[in-house]
């Protein structure tokens, strides 16, 4: 009998250096970068929009800083921001609650999908605002409408990366699964749902990105409220600061959503697989 | 002799044959007897079929003629008495800690936490690797992983262990430690172990009696060597060269 040390089986985690840090403590030297590559932009921003255009062709930051400030104040931002907000979320989380357990079965029951694989194939080229005049005729121009066309976007994205999950699954899991006995329906609980959820994760964080896209469109053409209908509707009056308004809050509610949706992933499923 | 334990008479297998691919049949009437307890190597050439005989035991595969039978009972698919250590580290579940890993087959079975955790620990002692329960597969290393599915299956409680090249795919060094530990844990368990393996010497140092397949397709049981030295064995044992040099000179025949 050979005794073991544990240590001599080294973790790959013991091996992992420390992230680099300057002296500030807890900012890390990304943070600074990431800090300074903004700045940088809003600089260059501001020297294109001074030196080639007018104003109201390309507004400067600073000046859409006071128009957004006015918008803020009159609580007119924050109707069209949270709306959308709404809309997104709405849509999102309908559209992957119904697509995360129809992927798994679909994945899992070679019947189930082969009776809805050839519409998923069909659907999935559609993009969903062709959909848009059919479902206003039929649903309304209210908020049905809206988010019925984000559920549509986020079900193929959702499914179909549930499915590839459900296929990667490698074969000796669900062997061992097997013959430490699970039966079908525990294997699909236990094994099946869990290694697959690092699949679904993916899917809904893209499928947020597209939800935005869509409600965008959406509201372009068929709302009166809305991120969407404030860049459009500002087009007509030639307000582009208006319109950079619309832009940067787009921006910045996406990455703050999606910086979000992976915090929670990193809290609550680091287990279930790296997220990137 | 012994009773008969586990049995193979007759097992035929032939994969399916599918656009542009012909059926292959990988055994021809494999027969193979072991008993109870028995420290069993299948040896043979890449390709021939030794790790479709360890599905076939463990059910994941049906014969397409013969019988397979544990205790005189046909096996009939997967069951808890019959489980598999399989080769690569994907069998593990890689979103469960170590602990929970090992007690799986106790949780399917219905026992509580707190129980199953009270058992799964005393397996983890078992294969030296108390200490990191808390880990994730993702945090061992690659002995370590193959000793989290040793205890994984012995903490079901099977009667036989069926291993697939376990060892494989782990750097010498420490596949001497964990050749080693195996032996210690089938001493202390008793259970009957059927060890794949297409190296000689860990054949020669593990097992009760090797059986050496035929080479691919329509392979069979080519001969079985009985290893009648003491144990703990090492390379330099007295006999292990000669054993080896039978097991190898058989191989390269089939091999030729």
């Amino acid at each position: 009998m050979t005794e073991v040390s544990p240590a001599r089986d080294a973790t790959p985690a013991d091996a992992m250096a420390p992230a680099s840090r300057l002296p500030l403590g807890w900012i890390k030297r990304d943070h600074l970068i990431y800090g300074a590559s903004i700045i940088g932009l809003i600089v260059l921003w501001h020297l294109i929009a001074t030196t080639f255009f007018k104003p109201q062709f390309f507004p400067p930051p600073l000046l859409v800083l006071s128009t957004g400030r006015e918008m803020l104040e009159s609580g007119e931002l924050m109707e069209h921001v949270s709306i959308s907000l709404q809309r997104i979320l709405s849509g999102f989380l309908i559209g992957s609650a119904i697509a995360a357990p129809a992927g798994l079965l679909m994945g899992s029951i070679p019947i189930v999908r082969a009776i809805f694989d050839p519409y998923v194939q069909f659907f999935r080229f559609v993009p969903s605002l062709a959909w848009l005049t059919p479902v206003v005729i039929w649903f309304g121009i209210g908020e049905t409408s809206k988010v019925l066309i984000i559920i549509y976007t986020t079900i193929f994205i959702v499914l179909i990366n549930t499915m590839v999950g459900v296929s990667h699954i490698a074969p000796n899991k669900l062997r061992a699964a097997a013959c430490l006995g699970a039966t079908p329906l525990k294997a699909f609980i236990f094994v099946t749902l869990p290694a697959t959820l690092p699949f679904i994760l993916t899917g809904m964080r893209l499928a947020m990105g597209n939800s935005f896209a869509t409600v965008v469109s959406a509201e372009m053409i068929a709302a009166d409220s809305g991120l969407g209908y404030l860049i459009f509707n500002s087009r007509l009056w030639m307000a582009t600061d208006k319109i950079f308004i619309g832009i940067v809050c787009l921006g910045a509610l996406g990455l703050t959503t999606d910086r979000f949706f992976r915090y929670l992933i990193v809290r609550f499923a680091h287990q279930y697989g790296p997220i990137e | 002799m012994a009773e008969e334990f586990l049995v193979a008479r007759d097992v035929s297998y032939r994969y399916a044959a599918r656009r542009g691919v012909e059926a292959v049949s990988v055994l021809q009437r494999f027969s193979v007897s072991l008993t109870e307890g028995e420290f069993f190597c299948l040896l043979g050439p890449s390709g021939c079929g030794k790790t479709t005989v360890l599905n076939l035991m463990a059910g994941f595969l049906e014969p397409v003629s013969g019988v397979l039978t544990l205790a005189g009972r046909p096996i009939r698919g997967p069951g808890i008495d019959r489980t598999v250590v399989f080769q690569g580290d994907d069998a593990l579940f890689n979103w469960l800690r170590t602990i929970d890993n090992v007690a799986f087959g106790l949780r399917m079975q219905g026992m509580s936490k707190e129980r199953r955790h009270v058992v799964a620990g005393e397996y983890l002692r078992l294969v030296h690797l108390d200490g990191q329960e808390n880990k994730y597969p993702g945090e061992l290393s690659g002995g370590m992983k193959q000793r989290v599915q040793i205890a994984r299956v012995l903490a079901s409680d099977p009667k036989v262990l069926l291993m697939d090249e376990p060892f494989g795919a782990l750097d010498a060094q420490t596949r001497g430690r964990i050749q080693s530990e195996l032996v210690d844990i089938w001493h202390k368990t008793g259970k009957t172990i059927v060890f794949i393996t297409h190296d000689i010497t860990e054949a020669v140092l593990l097992a009760d009696r090797i059986g050496v397949m035929t080479k691919g397709p329509e392979s069979r049981l080519d001969a079985i060597i009985p290893v009648n030295l003491p144990r703990p064995r090492r390379r330099s044992s007295p006999g292990f060269g000669e054993i080896w040099e039978r097991i190898d000179a058989l191989i390269e025949n089939e091999e030729a």
